[in-house]
């Protein structure tokens, strides 16, 4: 297999053992094993199966996880056994949380660009794409604990209760992500919908996988706990009907425009009643790829009320 | 305890010359009301004596397609460029005349549906003036109620109620859809269209634009042209969870947004430390208003285990001393079953449940000779996997279980496919928090149940449907934001 590193650097000088100096000819590059990311963890397709990410040329840069219709399954497993905890983080950890995955993803900034050229995106928008994952993950951060303030109300009923309503968040949702861009479309779907509170399985770009499976580790080394966020690699075509037929799935979110996929969601959706989402008209280079009505989006509003004692009246109780 | 002699009350039946019912009742399309191009007529019925009351037109394709093009025509022309306060002040003048015909509407609403006139007069008109009233407001500030957007409406909106609230369902419907700019199409229920085409002479009363709000009745038949038809932009359904599917699937192919309110199957909870005689209360209200015709019925009843006897002994004492009979009859508590349809449906549940084991135990109320009734139900020694515990019944029976601990009836509560309405009657206020985030529902009850307002959201997590009613979240449901 023809793995080509664009990053190959100058080769170093390095120590052996008995401390002098020794210069190889070159250095052999230790490939990445590209897995998936369930759980926490990272398997491989139960299917054993692969496919080859190409690049614009031809050549193999990673064999790439096909994942089947059981490693959704096991996905949506992890997600929703996550979903309680996750959902009962407080709205300032979650906020600390998905800062962490910002200030991971910095960290890691070369690698990602690494991949994104490796993939045949221009040297500038690589670097441009990364920057903006990062801010955006940073803005999603600060909506954490916010948007309830934005979309709650309190009722003033017309008798002698207290009512309010809140937004909380949907369950697990099913995302099949933009397939265009490798990162930033990824980001832009995964963070408000964990801002929000949700877990969720996610389809990778097929085209550009690359940053995806990457970004699972730097979603691992974000405190981020496991399942929360589940990424799977493969095919649209393929995968797509179980995202939108399973019945653990509260909402779906599919970002093409594909017309026979979407109908398919819709179709398929009314099996359980679960919300569609379509993002396949937002541009994720610009300011209309972050908003909180992303977070809205997945979040459904829960209406409570409580009887206010008025002793003095004598017109209440319970 | 026997309430049987002491408990007789004299009839108070309520008078029925506030209101007329005509003989025969046309479509109101563009302002206008007007033969059905099908030439067919059905009867309508009053469920309580099986007599008929009016004949009401069936609308076909043709019919459902001029409503649609009046609509639309009104929409592009008059409605959508009118200035907000313009807008509000015709919705206002609606909620008034609503207010001033409301004894009227309560008269026919019982006679047409079944419910009592106690609740038609105290619950359903006034709700439905207010919601009209609360919506009217909106119209000239909708760029307060979605921060950092502009809302724009949808255009025309084909709008599907049941017959469990008809009025209320209907204002539910037209009042924030007109507030946002929207058109018009709306089908009550086949079997209790007259309060809907009553309030079709109080919109060509208010001189409402013709074609802003047009009224069709019919069937089911009806309904699916309206949800098919190509001109449509949003289609609102109340109605059971079957065919919100139903109508989810025939939407898919194309651009409409749809809000569902679909079924619900409540939990309400009682913990020992909770004031027993008001939760009583709560429970029976909660199973037994409207004879348990409602989507956030509280149909599961979960005690704790230390207080179970003294609830059940409550519960048997309180279901003996309801009335059951007469809807015009003022003391009224549980009026006729909506048609025959449905009284074989709670029949055919009566009989699952004991076919399943469980212990029933009904009220030894006497019914009346004709029409639809059923006694208040209860069953004990049900699993949560028995049908009855599983599925919306739509009718006066409730299913009791016991649990121990929090976290148990948490998940006994949330094991549903349905997610409309819970309850929780406890006296302690962090177990209330507790619940009421925990509990997967979009409308929590805390020590009380069956409370609604227009300024309040309703609607469902999960199978319940999506999208909300009431409130500053019901504008969401007919608008574009941008």
């Amino acid at each position: 297999m023809a793995k080509v590193l664009t990053n190959t650097k100058k080769i170093q000088v390095h120590l052996n053992g008995n401390g002098k100096e020794q210069v190889p000819a070159k250095r052999l590059n230790v490939l990445k094993t590209y897995k998936m990311y369930v759980g926490g963890q990272f398997p491989r397709s139960e299917s054993g199966r692969y496919y080859p990410a190409l690049n614009k040329s031809g050549v193999t840069l990673a064999n790439i996880c096909l994942g089947s219709r059981k490693d959704f399954r096991d996905a949506m497993v992890s997600a929703r056994s996550a979903f309680s905890g996750w959902s009962a983080r407080t709205a300032f950890n979650r906020s600390q949380i998905l800062y962490r995955i910002a200030e991971m993803l910095e960290g890691r900034r070369a690698q990602f660009i690494d991949e994104l050229l490796q993939q045949d995106v221009p040297v500038k928008q690589a670097e441009t794409e990364v920057s903006l994952s990062i801010d955006r993950l940073v803005y999603y951060s600060g909506w954490c604990d916010k948007y309830q303030q934005i979309f709650s109300s309190v009722n003033p009923v017309a008798c002698s209760h207290f009512n309010f309503s809140v937004p909380e968040p949907m369950g697990v949702i099913s995302v099949v992500a933009p397939q265009n861009s490798g990162l930033l479309g990824l980001v832009s779907v995964i963070a408000p919908v964990i801002a929000g509170g949700n877990t969720c399985v996610v389809l990778a770009s097929s085209e550009k996988p690359m940053c995806a499976v990457t970004f699972g580790e730097v979603l691992n080394s974000s405190d981020l706990p496991g399942g929360v966020v589940n990424i799977l690699t493969g095919k649209v075509k393929e995968l797509a009907p179980y995202f939108a037929d399973h019945m653990d799935v509260n909402a779906a979110l599919y970002c093409e425009k594909e017309e026979a996929t979407i109908r398919m969601f819709k179709e398929k959706s009314a099996l359980n009643v679960k919300r569609i989402h379509l993002y396949n008209d937002i541009n994720w280079f610009s300011e209309e790829g972050q908003s909180p009505y992303f977070i809205f989006d997945f979040q459904e509003i829960k209406t409570t009320w409580h009887p206010i004692e008025n002793i003095a009246g004598a017109k209440s109780g319970y | 305890m026997k309430f049987d002699s002491a408990r007789e009350l004299a009839p108070a039946p309520e008078s029925k010359s506030a209101a007329t019912i005509k003989p025969q009742y046309e479509l109101f399309i563009n302002g206008k009301f007007e033969k059905p191009a099908s030439k067919k007529y059905y009867h309508t019925i009053n469920p309580a004596t099986e007599e008929r009351i009016s004949s009401i037109a069936e609308s076909n394709q043709a019919d459902v397609d001029r409503a649609v093009k009046a609509a639309r025509q009104a929409y592009e022309k008059t409605w959508k460029k009118m200035p907000g306060k313009e807008r509000a002040k015709y919705i206002f003048r609606i909620a008034r005349m609503v207010q001033e015909r409301a004894r009227e509407f309560s008269i026919v609403e019982t006679l047409n549906g079944g419910k009592p006139i106690r609740e038609s007069r105290d619950f359903d008109v006034p709700t439905a003036a207010n919601h009209f009233f609360y919506y009217a407001g909106w119209a000239d500030k909708l760029e307060y109620a979605f921060p950092n957007r502009q809302a724009s409406p949808l255009g025309v909106a084909g709008q599907i109620i049941p017959w469990n609230f008809p009025l209320l369902m209907a204002a539910w419907k037209i009042a924030p859809a007109l507030a946002t700019g929207n058109t018009v199409v709306l089908k009550p229920a086949e079997t209790t269209p007259l309060t809907a085409l009553k309030l079709a002479e109080i919109i060509q009363e208010a001189d409402l634009p013709p074609g802003v709000v047009n009224i069709i009745t019919g069937a089911g038949a009806t309904g699916a042209a309206i949800v098919n038809h190509p001109d449509v932009n949003k289609i609102a359904f109340t109605g059971s969870t079957d065919v919100g599917k139903i109508i989810q699937r025939a939407i898919a192919g194309t651009s409409k947004k749809a809000t569902l309110e679909l079924g619900g199957k409540a939990a309400n909870i009682i913990f020992d430390d909770a004031p027993l005689d008001q939760a009583v209360e709560g429970v029976i209200n909660g199973i037994f208003f409207n004879q348990g015709h409602v989507c956030c019925a509280g149909s599961r009843l979960y005690v704790q285990e230390s207080v179970f006897d003294q609830v059940l002994r409550k519960l048997k004492d309180r279901m003996e001393t309801l009335i059951v009979g007469d809807p015009m009859d003022k003391n009224t508590d549980i009026g006729a079953i909506n048609s025959k349809a449905q009284l074989d449906t709670i029949n055919k549940y009566l009989k699952i449940g004991l076919q399943e084991g469980a212990d029933m135990y009904q009220s030894s109320c006497k019914l009346p000779g004709k029409g639809f009734f059923c006694r208040p139900t209860l069953f004990t020694n049900v699993a949560q996997s028995n049908r009855i515990t599983q599925e919306e019944i739509f009718g006066p029976v409730l299913t009791i279980q016991t649990f121990r601990t929090d976290d148990e009836v948490i998940a006994k509560a949330n094991n549903t496919p349905y997610g409309l309405s819970s309850g929780v009657w406890t006296d302690k206020g962090s177990k209330i928090f507790n619940l009421t985030t925990k509990l997967r529902s979009g409308v929590v009850w805390a020590n009380t149940f069956n409370k609604f307002d227009p300024v309040s959201p309703f609607g469902g997590y999960k199978e319940s449907g999506y999208g909300r009613e009431g409130g500053l979240h019901g504008l969401y449901a007919y608008v574009n934001v941008k």
